[in-house]
């Protein structure tokens, strides 16, 4: 039983290895300043250029986009359900959204390219077939169950007797919960927005399938863009052979997708231990 | 003029923010509930068309009213079959280790820190460590194994913390008393705990592997086929999924393959769902007949 447990350090250490070995491999040809700094991204065809930021700026895109989306919502549902809603919509609402989270991401990218795209186009005409804001949109709605359940269970950890004693005092309905309530919940509020950018970056099926396959630095959402994870998916399609450069830089970019998701998880959970409200 | 004389309009004022705010917030969340539906009923809308028994048990073609989901079907019955095979004994196994055995040593940190980093890793950087590791490196090739294994690692932390949870809440009066009557460690935990925790654990394993039939990015890294006409086998053999069978179809730009992978999306939604109810029926039935 003890080994069961180990593996989990053994899959941990794996993908480190496994991310590192080939990644270093792939700055034996590229320098790695070429990779943070260039602004071009062309891995497969001449003249090639390994600039990562093309690939950034359009993950970049697609996290605030879905943040804009997903968290205004997410943490409005969360406080609907922990100070307004009775039982029973409680009972509606929650396994909703479970069911919006167990939703597999590929049906949301059919869902943003069949439905959201379309929809855009009647907005912004210039909309292309692909592009990050209906990609954005569905990472958003992605996102929003996330928000909303953990945010839920933190503005619940917070007493009653605080509630209370706000009303005691003659404040409104609105002014314990984002005076009182969300203030006294915030490191679980802050830690579920950075799990859910966490897992924004991460996403991939939906931007793979709407956000295109163009990797370039624009503003622009109506355009299309690619994002790292649609990369990594877009090479492993064809036919790379392994060891050649084209197949390292799936590790390369992996390494650099797995740094930021770690990074934003520990952070995380960083906020959750140092800054939180104990009640007793 | 005094405060007390200012404060009636500056009430009403502070009620009309309050009232706003609770309809926002209302409004924003049966937003959810309305997007759900939107969801569902566009997707039905496209495919039930193409719905019919013809669509289950044809291979995909290239021809879309020829085009059916047989071998995909197949593949996510298989695939979905080890990585239930791989993943339960060993989540199970470590969630026991850590709840009923494990003390307080560095080791045992470091397990619980893998474990929590490692359900934040995204799905498609568990696509490239078995691509790497199960692909080429084990060389088990493109086949059902290789691509059960990479799931079974990705929906390990999932089972963990799940049944972690379940074993907690079984209450330790259970154990004092199995030990007060003899009984050693292990036949607590395998007569007495275990049983109480099966409930939570099984809803936390169901709800596990639905999440595996969805995924898609780790099976497009270890090179699940996008077009397959015939079905898997045995473990060795190369296969498609469900997801990658919808992937494919969405990516064609023709409109007959979008509606076909709606049809796809409306069978593996009732599979997910049928699953989730059969989680849910766990759950409720335990809570009924518990002491």
């Amino acid at each position: 039983m003890f080994l069961c447990a180990l593996l989990s350090i053994v899959v941990t250490i794996g993908i480190i290895v496994v991310l590192a070995f080939e990644a270093v491999a792939f700055f034996r040809h590229v320098s790695i300043v070429e990779f943070f700094t260039d602004t071009r991204w062309f891995p497969l065809l001449e003249p090639r250029h390994f600039g990562v930021l093309p690939l950034l700026a359009g993950t970049f895109t697609i996290v605030v986009g879905s943040a804009v989306i997903g968290i205004p919502v997410g943490v409005a549902s969360a406080i609907y359900l922990s100070e307004y809603a009775s039982a029973r919509a409680r009972g509606i609402v929650k396994p909703v959204l479970e069911i919006l989270a167990g939703i597999p991401t590929v049906v949301y990218g059919y869902f943003a390219l069949t439905f959201v795209t379309p929809l855009l186009k009647h907005v912004v005409p210039s909309t292309n077939i692909f592009n990050a804001a209906s990609a954005s949109i569905v990472v958003g709605i992605m996102i929003l169950p996330m928000v909303a359940s953990l945010c839920d269970d933190a503005l619940r950890a917070v007493p009653d007797s605080l509630r209370q004693g706000a009303y005691a005092l003659g404040a409104t309905p609105f002014e314990v919960a984002t005076r009182v309530v969300v203030p006294g919940a915030l490191s679980g509020i802050v830690a579920s927005f950075v799990l859910a950018l966490s897992r924004a970056v991460g996403e991939t099926m939906a931007v793979t399938i709407a956000a295109g396959a163009t990797p370039k630095l624009t503003l622009n959402p109506f355009e299309s863009i690619q994002t790292m994870t649609a990369y990594i998916v877009q090479v492993s399609l064809g036919d790379t052979p392994a060891g050649s450069t084209e197949y390292q830089t799936i590790f390369a970019v992996g390494a650099l997708l797995f740094c930021i998701t770690l990074a934003a998880n520990l952070a995380a959970n960083r906020i959750l231990r140092r800054f939180r409200e104990v009640y007793e | 003029m005094s405060r007390l004389l200012a404060a009636p309009a500056n009430l009403r004022r502070r009620h009309r923010a309050a009232r706003a705010f609770r309809a926002i917030c209302t409004v924003l969340t049966w937003f959810c509930l309305v997007l759900l539906a939107v969801l569902l009923v566009h997707a039905t809308r496209e495919g039930l068309p193409w719905l019919d028994l013809q669509f289950l048990s044809e291979f995909p073609s290239r021809f879309p009213e020829r085009a059916g989901i047989k071998s995909a079907l197949y593949g996510t019955l298989w695939l979905i079959g080890f990585t239930a095979l791989f993943s339960i004994p060993i989540g199970v196994s470590a969630a026991i280790y850590l709840e009923e055995y494990a003390g307080r040593s560095r080791i045992n940190t470091a397990i619980e820190v893998s474990i929590a980093n490692l359900a934040g890793v995204p799905s498609i950087v568990y696509g490239i460590l078995g691509l790497a590791v199960f692909v080429r490196w084990m060389a088990l090739g493109r086949s059902v194994l290789a691509g059960a294994m990479t799931m079974s690692l990705l929906i390990l932390p999932v089972i963990i913390i799940a049944s972690r949870e379940a074993l907690r809440a079984v209450p330790n009066s259970i154990r004092y008393a199995a030990y007060a009557l003899g009984a050693t460690k292990w036949q607590t935990v395998r007569h007495h705990v275990l049983p109480s925790a099966l409930s939570g654990i099984l809803t936390g394993t169901i709800l596990a592997l639905s999440r595996a039939i969805g995924e898609t990015a780790p099976l497009i890294m270890i090179g699940a086929l996008t077009y397959v006409a015939f079905v898997p086998s045995g473990p060795m053999d190369q296969f498609t999924a469900l997801p990658i069978q919808i992937f494919n179809w969405v990516s064609r730009p023709q409109q007959d393959f979008h509606e076909l992978a709606a049809a796809g999306i409306v069978v593996l939604l009732v599979v997910l769902l049928l699953m989730n109810a059969v989680a849910v029926f766990i759950r409720h039935r335990s809570q009924r007949y518990r002491l």
